[in-house]
């Protein structure tokens, strides 16, 4: 059985509002050398699914610029590959949709070109490594009409949906809930249904005038409908706020979270061809994920640090993420800082965040 | 309108490496790790890209299998191109004869109908196994300003070293008049280095001639170039300056390796004008953890470090465990050092397990040389190999 993967990269933008001010969500820098976009990708070429399109909205060039023609992922192919979606605007619109399910509207047409029976729809927020291949399989097996998938989480992040399940995985419930009590079953943004289904429930959905994909239409129908909760386990970085996203990267330092993560199969991301990372005489280095095309001179602890980056000799970073290209002169002293592409950080400075309050500056700074 | 390119590219990359021992058991000299991240081959590969050749035809023989692989379509050098690009020559059966590659001429020669197609005005001839950062295009246009039918690249070497080379003694044009090859007393210190420019009609009518006689060995050293000189074809001596490196032995290759280290490395990498390009690995970032120091070092993706790592080159997904310690040392991809082990002025190849407690090799400067572990081996817990030992994979696989 054949499946489409769908991949949403601008919902969700309100979140990290700093992060997308100049891309998409999807295209946000994480984990060292990806970007968010590249764990939805990834694990769908895994799942064997070759046909991915991308519905984008706004600020989509660095997605672009980023994945290409899909060939890093192995999805430059002459039937299928990657297709981004970009909005389409007609005579009544400029196309700029406000929810996922106008999304999804506007890509009816593509939707209905394709052949596939299965359709994969997820997010980039959720940075997790699933075989979709286990899920149409727990969807089969379930005779489900559309099958969520989710993972037990204390709900502690921004606007979370829950799930309510009966014995038999049956979705009972769909709730927005904020702070609720205890462990939760967290939609993880990962839908797997029929394609037909999908084409007739956007086509209802004109005459209804529901807003919202998951809790108006889906959450209307869970009597009427077989919705299934499919359980994701392992490790799951869901990237709700500028917090999350600096604690999920951190995650990466431990060795489990790590390994969970990447596992043994490839995360496709587009290559560089960075040169080597080098390490000076005076470097000292502990606990920290560095990507290549570094040179470091100084002393790198706790931290994650992108492609390209310059520590030079004398400086001290902590508990920080430096995205691709930052350079840092010498005797710099950086203590839970985020700092985006491209940020120069002279010589003698000294900057300081919080664990719980990490300070970010943005692309392209000159401190 | 007859589509031609102005110069194609030959590069000889069948060559065995025979001194290369272990680590070339397995696969060609040009495919050997280099600098962590690289190949042998990406140097030559990148300069014809850099100095605007885009046709290459790549010549190969002895275990081609992981070389051809590695080049595939040409993508990582931007050499999968419509009309042109990287072509794999491997020697193949005719109708009326088949054969193997018996000599760089030979080899050049078989794959004459290759070059033709492309209708060039001159043929670069370039070798699989230097390290080197080179502009051709420099080179051809010296070639043409000459107006020489042949052109040898050659660079100065010490008087010492002289007679391990191909010797040029060339007048005050840069004309040569003589070859010596490995002379005993050389009369000049110009060393040939395998790279050579020549005009395309003339290369034609060379090889065709040599091919014709029965005693040749088809060498472009020993018997082409020899034979051009004779017939009063003009063969000019252009003079390089800049990092060369032939890596034809285990010294050579560690010396090249060592020289990207350092503040000031004297093989610089960096160098955004002059890009290095090869398969870039598609592993995680590197994880150096609280117990890991590194020094003086390059380390590659996928790596993750407990341990300590002083003046190394660390290719892709290489794991040193906790309590390990590599110095002076090559280690090339996925490969594992056992906790508490020590490893001291040593190359090993892909693939290989070192246990626990393994002491390989010998302090740089009172040992016995650089010890070798060739790929895909399991090297046991506790195990000593002294300096300057090879340690192979026999017939059964065993170590």
């Amino acid at each position: 059985m054949k499946a489409l993967g769908i991949v949403f990269s601008n919902i969700h933008d309100t979140n990290l509002p700093e992060l997308v001010r100049m891309r998409t969500l999807a295209s946000i820098p994480f984990g060292g050398r990806y970007r968010l976009i590249d764990f939805a990708l990834s694990n769908m070429v895994n799942s064997g699914i070759d046909k991915v399109g991308v519905i984008t909205k706004r600020n989509y060039r660095s997605l672009m610029d980023h994945v290409g023609s899909g060939k890093d992922w192995d999805l430059a192919r002459k039937d299928g590959g990657l297709i981004i979606l970009p909005p389409f605007g007609d005579r009544d619109s400029d196309g700029l949709y406000n929810s996922r399910l106008e999304a999804l509207r506007s890509i009816t047409g593509f939707l209905g070109h394709c052949d596939e029976d299965y359709v994969v729809m997820t997010d980039c927020d959720n940075v997790c490594r699933i075989n979709y291949n286990d899920v149409i399989e727990f969807h089969r097996v379930n005779k489900a009409d559309i099958t969520l998938v989710y993972r037990r989480s204390l709900a502690d992040e921004d606007n979370p949906v829950i799930l309510e399940t009966d014995g038999e995985h049956r979705v009972i419930n769909l709730k927005y809930e904020r702070k609720s009590e205890g462990e939760n079953k967290v939609f993880a943004n990962i839908y797997v249904l029929k394609r037909s289904l999908l084409m007739s429930l956007i086509m209802d959905s004109l005459s209804s005038n529901f807003a919202h994909f998951t809790t108006d239409l889906l959450g209307s129908n869970v009597r009427a409908m077989r919705i299934m909760g499919y359980e994701h386990k392992g490790y799951f970085a869901a990237i709700t706020s500028m917090q999350r996203y600096y604690e999920r990267n951190m995650d990466l330092l431990d060795e489990k979270n790590r390994h969970e993560l990447f596992g043994d199969r490839s995360v496709f991301t587009k290559i560089r061809d960075s040169v080597p990372t080098k390490y000076g005489a005076g470097a000292v280095v502990k606990n920290s994920l560095i990507a290549d095309g570094c040179v470091i001179e100084g002393t790198v602890v706790d931290s994650v640090i992108f492609r390209g980056v310059k520590v030079a000799r004398g400086s001290v970073v902590k508990k920080s993420i430096l995205m691709q290209d930052t350079v840092l002169g010498e005797n710099v002293t950086m203590n839970c800082m985020i700092t985006d592409k491209d940020v120069v950080v002279r010589d003698m400075r000294v900057l300081s965040g919080s664990e719980n309050h990490p300070f970010y500056i943005p692309k392209g700074s000159m401190i | 309108m007859v589509r031609k390119k102005k110069c194609v590219a030959m590069l000889l990359a069948g060559g065995q490496g025979s001194r290369l021992y272990a680590l070339t058991n397995k696969i060609a000299k040009p495919a050997v790790s280099f600098g962590g991240k690289y190949r042998i081959i990406d140097f030559p590969l990148s300069n014809c890209v850099n100095s605007g050749i885009d046709t290459v035809g790549v010549l190969t023989q002895y275990q081609p299998l992981l070389l051809n692989d590695y080049i595939g379509n040409g993508q990582p050098w931007d050499l999968d191109r419509a009309y042109g690009g990287v072509h794999i020559l491997s020697p193949y059966q005719g109708k009326h004869s088949s054969d193997w590659y018996k000599g760089t001429a030979n080899a050049i020669y078989q794959n004459l109908h290759f070059i033709r197609q492309f209708n060039p005005d001159y043929v670069l001839v370039l070798s699989g196994d230097h390290i080197y950062k080179m502009d051709y295009s420099r080179m051809i246009n010296f070639h043409i300003l000459k107006g020489a039918d042949c052109t040898i690249a050659a660079i100065r070497v010490s008087l010492e070293e002289a007679s391990r080379f191909g010797i040029l003694n060339a007048d005050e044009n840069d004309v040569v008049y003589e070859f010596e090859e490995k002379p005993k007393k050389p009369k000049s210190t110009l060393a040939s280095m395998g790279i050579y420019v020549f005009s395309a009609q003339k290369l034609y009518r060379y090889l065709e001639e040599d091919a014709a006689k029965e005693k040749s060995s088809n060498d472009f050293g020993k018997d082409v170039l020899p034979a051009m000189l004779a017939a009063g074809e003009k063969i000019c001596a252009y003079l390089f300056e800049g990092y060369w490196k032939d890596v034809g032995t285990i010294q050579s290759l560690y010396d090249a390796n060592m020289d990207l280290l350092g503040d000031t490395p004297k093989l610089n990498v960096s160098d955004a004008s002059w890009k290095i390009q090869s398969r870039s690995p598609l592993s995680p970032p590197q994880y150096l953890a609280e117990t890991a120091k590194v020094n003086n070092s390059i380390v590659l993706s996928g790596c993750e470090i407990f341990g300590t790592v002083e003046n190394s080159i660390l290719s892709s997904n290489v794991v040193v465990k906790k309590g390990a310690c590599v110095r002076n040392s090559i280690v090339m991809e996925d490969v594992v050092i056992g906790e508490d082990s020590v490893i001291e002025y040593a190359i090993i190849d892909e693939h290989t397990d070192i246990g626990r407690r393994v002491k390989l090799g010998e302090v740089r400067e009172t040992g016995k040389g650089i010890a070798v572990v060739g790929r895909d081996l399991t090297v046991a817990d506790g195990a000593v190999i002294a300096g300057g030992a090879m340690i192979e994979k026999d017939e059964e696989g065993r170590a």
